[in-house]
C-alpha cells in the first residue's frame, strides 16, 4: 500500500526542466530515500509534494486519493534550508509554529512541554534562539517537525550540521517515528545513512527517475557475481587455475596474503570458483563482492548521464 | 484564515516588544510636540525690530498702534498704489491698509508684505483694531444707554453687541511687483505635517516589512513557515502586522503629543485665558468707562498681545476640519503603506541581504522622495495642474493629497485619488505576491529587472 504517489510530475522553470515525468510512490511505513546528484530535482519535487509549488502537470496522490490543501497537516517537512527567527524565544516559537502546524494553542503547549521533557531541553525554553548552539537549534528544528505527528515526514539532507552524537540520536529518533507508523522521506547525499537506514529509494538524475525500487533489490541487480578471494601456499599463475570463462579483474598482496577479484559467468555458481581453487591453495577468506549504494550512484549517475533509462 | 491571524500577532508582538519600539515612542512625541512648541515660542519670542507702515484711510486707528518692543508703526499719508510702489525701497517689514468704508465700521485690513507676515504681527494688529472698533461700539453703546435709562442693563447684550471680528487678509508682494494672495499659515503646517508623516511612516514601516522578509530569508525559516501556510498569507500577515504596529505608535504618538503640548502651553500661556481672553478684555474695557474705576494699566494688555499669538494658533487649528482630516489621514496612510508595504515585500523577497535591495528600491522610493521634494511648490499651488496631477497617481499622492488637504480639495478629486489608490493597491499586491511567491525560495541568486518580469509571468 501506498502512502504517497507521484504520477507524471512535470515542472518547468524559465528555460529548464526541474521534473520531467516524474513517477514516484512511497509505500506506507517504510523510509524512502530521494537521490540525486545536486539540481536533479530532488528539492523541487519535495516542494511539490509539501505544496509550496505546484506542478506543471501530473498528479499526486495521497493515501489513494488525490492530494488536498489539508494534507499538509498529515506532513512534518524539514528543509535543507531552515533555521529559525533568532530574536524569538525558542518556547515562543515552538508554539507559534506549532500553531501553524494546526495544532490548537493547549495541544501544542502540551505536546512541547512533553518532548522539551524527553530531550532535556526544558531549560531552553525561554532562551532566545541565538543564544543556543546549532546542534541545539537543530534538535529543536527536528521538533517542530514531527510535533503535529505526520503521517509523512520529509527530511530534507536531515544529518548535515549535526555532530555525530547528535547524528545518531537523529537517527535513532527517525526509526523510532517509522516504528510508530510514519512514512519517511529522506533527501540526501550521504550514501552511507541511505545504507543503513532506507527501504526503497528513487534516484534522479537530469529531472528524470533513473532507478527505482527496494534497495536489497537494487543491489541484487547491480552486483556483478564478483568475489573476492584471499590465499596463501601458492605462487603459480591463478589464471591457469581457473575456467576460461572466469575472469581476473585484480590481483594484489596484503602481507603475506595473495588477493583476487575475481568475476565468474551468470551461469556459473561459487562453489564452482571454491572447486577450481581448492586443490592448489590455502583459501583464507572468500566474500561476495556486493556494490555499496555510493558505487551504484556513481555508476547510474555517470553512465546515464546522456541517455536515461528508466528501470523498474 | 486563523492562520494569518496566528502570523498578524507574531508579527505585531514581536515589534511593539523590542526596545527600539519603545524607544521611538519616547521620541516621537519629544520631537513632534517640540515642532509644535518651538514655533509658537518663537511667534511669541520675536525680538527682531520691525516697522510697520499704517495707510488708515478711516482716520480711526490714528496713532492707535502703540509701538512694542519689537514692532514699530509710522502712520503714512499717501495713496495706497504708490505706497505700494515704493514700498520694496521703503524697507519696511510690511504695509497695513485699512481701507474706508461708507457706512459700517471697518472689519478688514490688507497687509502687505515681500515674505510672510509673522503672526505675532498679525495678531497684534487685528488685536488693536478688534479693541479699536470694540471701545468704539461700546461707547456708543454707553451713550445710547445714558439716554435711554428705563431699560434695566444686561452686560450680556452689551457685551454681545461689541463684540467684533477683524479680518487682515495678508498679500505678498513678489520681486515682480506682483501681488499674490498669501496662503494660510496654519493650512501649510498642517499639510506640511501630514505630508511628512506619511511619508516617514511609509518609509519606516515599509522598510520594517522589507526587512522582515529578509530576515526570513537569511534566517532561512522561510521554508519551514510555508510549508504550513500560503506565501500570500505569510506576506499579507507581515504587511498587516507591521502596519498595525504603525497605526499602534501612531496613536500613542496622538496621544503623548497631545499631552506633552497641552502641559506646555498651558504653562508657558497662563491658566484659563485662552478662551476668556476676548470676553475679559471687553469687560475690562468697559470697567473704564465706569468712572468709579481706575485704567487698566499698559502692561497687562502687552501681555496679552503675546498670548493671544497662542491663541491664534489654537483658534486656527480649531478651524480645522479635523475629522475630514483625520479620516484622510487614516486612509492615506493605510493604503499608501499597503502599496508600498506590498511593493518592500517584493523587493524583500527578491533579494538575499539588504546590501542587494537598492537597484530596486529607487524606482519606489523615488516617487514618495519627489512628492517630498515637490511639497514646497504644492504648498504654493495647492489646486494646481501639477499638484492634482500628484495626487492622483498612486505613488505620489497619499503624501500629495495630505498637503492638499488642508487648503480645500473638492471632493470628487479626493474620491477619485482613493479610488486610485485603491486599484494601485489590488495591483501592486497581486504584483507582489508573484515575486514574493517565487523570490523567497531563491537563495544566492543575483536578480535582475528582467528576472521579476519572468516571475510575474509565471
Amino acid at each position: 500500500m501506498e502512502l504517497f504517489s507521484a504520477l507524471n510530475i512535470s515542472k518547468q522553470f524559465s528555460g529548464h526542466k526541474a521534473l520531467d515525468k516524474v513517477n514516484i510512490a512511497i509505500p506506507e511505513g517504510s523510509i524512502f530515500g530521494l537521490l540525486g546528484p545536486n539540481g536533479a530535482g530532488k528539492t523541487t519535487f519535495i516542494r511539490i509534494i509539501n505544496q509550496i509549488i505546484a506542478p506543471d502537470e501530473g498528479q499526486l496522490f495521497y493515501n489513494g486519493r488525490e492530494l488536498k490543501p489539508n494534507d499538509i497537516y498529515n506532513i512534518g517537512y524539514l528543509p535543507e534550508e531552515r533555521g529559525l527567527y533568532k530574536k524569538m524565544t525558542v518556547g515562543e516559537q515552538a508554539m507559534y509554529l506549532a500553531q501553524l502546524k494546526g495544532l490548537s494553542k493547549q495541544e501544542a503547549h502540551k505536546r512541547l512541554i512533553h518532548w522539551f521533557e524527553k530531550f532535556e531541553m526544558k531549560s531552553w525554553w525561554n532562551k532566545k534562539v541565538e543564544e543556543l548552539s546549532k546542534g541545539m537549534q537543530q534538535k529543536v528544528q527536528f521538533l517542530i517537525t514531527i510535533i503535529h505527528e505526520p503521517k509523512l515526514l520529509i527530511f530534507d539532507e536531515p544529518f548535515s550540521g549535526f555532530d555525530p552524537i547528535n547524528a545518531s540520536m537523529l537517527k535513532d529518533e527517525i526509526i523510532a517515528q517509522k516504528d510508530k507508523g510514519a512514512t519517511v522521506i529522506f533527501s540526501t547525499h550521504n550514501m552511507a545513512s541511505v545504507e543503513e537506514l532506507c527501504d526503497h529509494i528513487s534516484l534522479i538524475n537530469n529531472a528524470r527517475v533513473v532507478l527505482d525500487g527496494p534497495v536489497r533489490d537494487i543491489k541484487k541487480t547491480y552486483k556483478t557475481n564478483t568475489f573476492e578471494i584471499a590465499y596463501n601456499s601458492y605462487q603459480g599463475s591463478l589464471e591457469s587455475l581457473l575456467p576460461s570463462a572466469f575472469k581476473i579483474i585484480k590481483e594484489w598482496n596484503d602481507h603475506e596474503l595473495r588477493m583476487a577479484s575475481v568475476q565468474i559467468p551468470d551461469d556459473a555458481t561459487p562453489n564452482q570458483l571454491i572447486s577450481a581453487l581448492l586443490p592448489a591453495v590455502i583459501l583464507r577468506s572468500f566474500i561476495e563482492l556486493i556494490p555499496s549504494m555510493n558505487d551504484i550512484f556513481i555508476q547510474v549517475v555517470t553512465e546515464k548521464k546522456s541517455e536515461p533509462i528508466l528501470q523498474q | 484564515m486563523h492562520k494569518i491571524i496566528l502570523i498578524i500577532k507574531r508579527e505585531y508582538l514581536t515589534r511593539v516588544r523590542k526596545k527600539s519600539f519603545l524607544v521611538m515612542t519616547i521620541l516621537g512625541p519629544l520631537l513632534m510636540a517640540a515642532i509644535v512648541i518651538v514655533p509658537i515660542y518663537l511667534a511669541t519670542k520675536g525680538n527682531e525690530l520691525k516697522t510697520v507702515a499704517v495707510i488708515d484711510q478711516t482716520g480711526i486707528f490714528f496713532e492707535k498702534f502703540k509701538d512694542t518692543d519689537n514692532i514699530k508703526f509710522h502712520y503714512m499719508v499717501s495713496d495706497i498704489g504708490s505706497a505700494k510702489a515704493n514700498f520694496r525701497k521703503s524697507g519696511d517689514y510690511a504695509l497695513l491698509f485699512i481701507p474706508k468704508t461708507e457706512v459700517s465700521i471697518p472689519t478688514n485690513a490688507i497687509l502687505y508684505a515681500e515674505s510672510n507676515v509673522s503672526i505675532n504681527i498679525k495678531s497684534y494688529i487685528r488685536n488693536v483694531m478688534t479693541k479699536q472698533i470694540e471701545d468704539m461700539k461700546l461707547e456708543a453703546k454707553l451713550k445710547e444707554l445714558q439716554t435711554d435709562k428705563e431699560h434695566p442693563v444686561n452686560v450680556e447684550d452689551i457685551l454681545r453687541s461689541v463684540k467684533t471680528i477683524i479680518d487682515v487678509n495678508t498679500i505678498k508682494i513678489t520681486d515682480e511687483g506682483k501681488e499674490e494672495k498669501s496662503y494660510t499659515e496654519i493650512s501649510m503646517v498642517l499639510g506640511t505635517f501630514a505630508g511628512i508623516l506619511i511619508y516617514f511612516f511609509i518609509f519606516m514601516f515599509g522598510s520594517q516589512v522589507m526587512r522582515g522578509v529578509i530576515e526570513e530569508k537569511t534566517n532561512r525559516i522561510i521554508e519551514v513557515i510555508i510549508s504550513s501556510v500560503k506565501p500570500f498569507e505569510l506576506m499579507m500577515g507581515k504587511i498587516v502586522g507591521v502596519g498595525m504596529v504603525g497605526l499602534t505608535q501612531f496613536l500613542l504618538w496622538v496621544v503623548l503629543t497631545f499631552g506633552i503640548v497641552t502641559v506646555v502651553t498651558s504653562t508657558f500661556t497662563g491658566k484659563g485665558t485662552n478662551k476668556h481672553t476676548a470676553e475679559q478684555s471687553i469687560l475690562q474695557n468697559a470697567v473704564k468707562y465706569n468712572p468709579d474705576n481706575l485704567p487698566i494699566s499698559e502692561s497687562t494688555s502687552e501681555k496679552k498681545v503675546q498670548n493671544e499669538g497662542v491663541n491664534q494658533i489654537f483658534e486656527a487649528l480649531n478651524s480645522v476640519n479635523f475629522p475630514v482630516m483625520i479620516g484622510a489621514f487614516m486612509f492615506f496612510f493605510l493604503f499608501g503603506y499597503l502599496m508600498y508595504g506590498a511593493l518592500f515585500a517584493a523587493i524583500g523577497g527578491a533579494v538575499d541581504s539588504e546590501a542587494d535591495t537598492q537597484q530596486f528600491m529607487l524606482p519606489i522610493t523615488m516617487p514618495l522622495i519627489l512628492s517630498i521634494v515637490m511639497m514646497q511648490f504644492f504648498i504654493q499651488d495647492p489646486s494646481g495642474q501639477i499638484a492634482f496631477w500628484f495626487s492622483m497617481f498612486p505613488l505620489t499622492s497619499p503624501v500629495t493629497m495630505m498637503i492638499r488637504i488642508p487648503f480645500g480639495v473638492p471632493y470628487w478629486q479626493v474620491a477619485l485619488s482613493m479610488g486610485l489608490l485603491i486599484l494601485a493597491f489590488l495591483g501592486t499586491t497581486w504584483m507582489a505576491a508573484k515575486i514574493y511567491r517565487t523570490g523567497i525560495l531563491m537563495y544566492g541568486k543575483k536578480v535582475s529587472y528582467k528576472e521579476l518580469w519572468k516571475w510575474l509571468r509565471y
